[in-house]
């Protein structure tokens, strides 16, 4: 690992009128390095993560990019270093089909007059689609279909493929794995450790304690608004996270 | 290969099954009528008849089947459409109402006055963030209202040049009107299906907090689609006042519905997000074959009203349930 972090947030305080959803949150992953973002509701995960990737503007703190310090103005912003964000809600348009969605809001134009009409290239988005699928290893009943007709593990699968596309150094999973049944959480949680072998990396956030701890090489707990537990991948055990959730275990210096 | 291309004959009993099924009901209802009375239905004229009937009323469908898609609606249609038609009349009669020169301009000035309707509806919805439904409620009985005002009478300020062409003329021996109507049908058909801005379309309509997620800009979007739907309610203006030669102003208060009804039984849905410009022309043609074949067999023809609230009702109920079987 080549010294700084790939992100780092500092003491990040985040109010919303007179709420103070984070308070003085730190958080940092490497390259490559799956890291667990977990804690009670209402810990502040989301909007850390939120913050991190330009949806909202911090109050106060530091985030540093591959060890500089940087601002997200906007989402496109976060995504233009590298970040693609994969929502608990899968920001996907059900009624269109895997390639339609691959491509929402980038989609290819095809060349010479016909694109300055605003003419769709389908073959090219439709063949990386199948490209972008098969590199993960991901299999769909049928590509044409509308995603609403895929099971939910096919469609968070689509989803973490198309953050993987766009994305070629952090992916950012929110709860990837709550609306899921026992053999599609294997399936995603197998994905995401493909998405680690490609060398991105990716921090998910989950409730889950066993799946956290089948595909984390760490995990951060948050609770009332900052960090306060870190467990590498030998010290990660069901009670350690649980009690750190719980408040029960703090492993970090309390705030004066 | 995760997937494989189905067949011609069995994609098209999918289509026809699915989505295409509204085809069959028109088939049905053409050959119903064809066997009843074969030479008075089948015949040229009586095919002509039909097809000038249904066009003035599909040119509005077209735009409406765009700001369906997208999740919303437009009830103003039928008022832009009187509205634009009085402009163009009223400029026309300014410039003599007559000769070629007066009705190009009466031509630019009806869609022009459409247009302005349409990007005040998508401002209210996108901007202003009214439902749709209200939004083009209000702008419906303010273009009623001033076109009454402007006019205070129907005007008939129509040049013979654009009567007698664009109004009954035919070219290749097809009406104009017709021709006009199926061009702006397939433009907007293949528009729908193939180009960014259909796509985008159908994306907000199917889930618009995805699209802003993944930056489509919404608000300029759904402008851009009411300003196209009253664009073309204005072309319907001019294409009325020449097949008429008046403004017709009381004549279109349920045009409105005559043309969701219309996109609805084409299978766009309601809720946005699936949408077929041209399966809305079969839905156009089913009202007008059945308002046309039911006086020929003498009946009355409000039982067309009766048959088009059960097909618009079956529409929705079948888009509905294949909406839950998904979930």
């Amino acid at each position: 690992m080549s010294g700084a972090p790939l992100l780092e947030a500092r003491n990040i305080v985040k109010r919303f009128g007179g709420i103070e959803a984070l308070r003085g949150a730190s958080f940092s992953i490497a390259r490559g390095e799956v890291v667990a973002l977990m804690g009670d509701n209402g810990a502040g995960k989301s909007t850390l993560v939120k913050t991190m990737c330009g949806v909202h503007r911090p109050d106060g703190g530091e985030l540093l990019f591959e060890g500089r310090t940087i601002r997200f103005d906007s989402p496109k912003a976060a995504q233009a270093v590298g970040m693609e964000i994969v929502y608990q809600d899968l920001a996907m348009a059900p009624d269109l089909d895997a390639s339609a969605n691959m491509f929402l809001g980038r989609e290819l134009k095809r060349e010479g007059f016909a694109g300055r009409l605003g003419f769709l290239d389908k073959r090219t988005m439709r063949e990386r689609t199948r490209n972008a699928l098969a590199s993960m290893q991901v299999q769909l009943k049928s590509i044409d279909a509308p995603i609403a007709t895929l099971s939910g593990g096919q469609r968070q699968s689509i989803a973490v493929v198309r953050a993987v596309t766009w994305a070629d150094k952090l992916v950012i999973m929110d709860e990837p794995t709550a609306a899921l049944g026992v053999a599609q959480t294997r399936a995603v949680l197998e994905l995401i450790g493909r998405v680690k072998a490609s060398g991105r990396a990716v921090i998910i956030i989950s409730h889950n304690v066993p799946d956290v701890m089948a595909v984390a090489d760490r995990v951060e707990v948050f609770r009332l608004g900052r960090r306060t537990a870190r467990f590498s991948r030998d010290r990660m055990t069901t009670e350690n996270i649980v009690g750190a959730i719980t408040g029960a275990i703090s492993t970090e210096e309390p705030k004066q | 290969m995760t997937t494989q291309t189905a067949t011609p004959l069995s994609s098209l009993g999918g289509f026809l099954t699915g989505a295409g099924r509204i085809l069959v009901i028109l088939l049905i209802i053409l050959v119903a009528f064809s066997v009843l009375r074969f030479d008075s239905f089948v015949s040229g004229a009586n095919i002509r008849n039909i097809g000038m009937a249904a066009s003035i009323l599909l040119v509005m469908a077209v735009g409406a089947t765009f700001v369906i898609a997208t999740g919303g609606v437009d009830l103003s249609v039928g008022a832009v459409l009187v509205f634009s038609g009085v402009i163009a009349a009223k400029v026309m009669a300014a410039m003599g109402a007559e000769g070629w020169g007066a009705s190009l301009v009466g031509i630019l000035a009806a869609c022009l006055a459409g247009t302005a309707w349409g990007v005040l509806n998508g401002l209210l919805v996108a901007k202003a963030k009214i439902p749709a439904l209200v939004a083009t409620l209000g702008t419906m009985g303010a273009a009623q209202g001033l076109s009454w005002i402007i006019a205070g009478e129907d005007l008939k300020d129509v040049p013979m040049e654009l009567g007698d062409t664009v109004g009954v003329g035919d070219f290749l021996g097809v009406p104009m009107l017709v021709l006009i109507a199926v061009l702006v049908t397939v433009v907007g058909g293949v528009w729908l299906r193939s180009t960014r801005f259909g796509r985008h379309t159908l994306a907000i309509g199917s889930n618009v907090t995805a699209s802003r997620e993944m930056g489509i800009p919404i608000a300029r979007h759904l402008i851009s689609v009411y300003a196209l739907a009253g664009f073309l309610a204005g072309l319907a203006g001019i294409l009325s006042l020449a097949r008429y030669g008046s403004t017709t102003i009381s004549g279109h208060a349920t045009d409105n519905l005559s043309v969701i009804a219309a996109v609805v039984i084409g299978g766009t849905s309601l809720f946005g997000g699936r949408a077929s410009v041209f399966l809305t022309a079969v839905g156009v043609l089913i009202p007008a074959s059945l308002e046309n074949g039911l006086i020929m067999v003498g009946l009355n023809t409000f039982w067309r009203d009766v048959m088009v609230g059960v097909v618009l009702i079956v529409a929705v109920y079948l888009d509905q349930m294949g909406r839950s079987q998904r979930r």
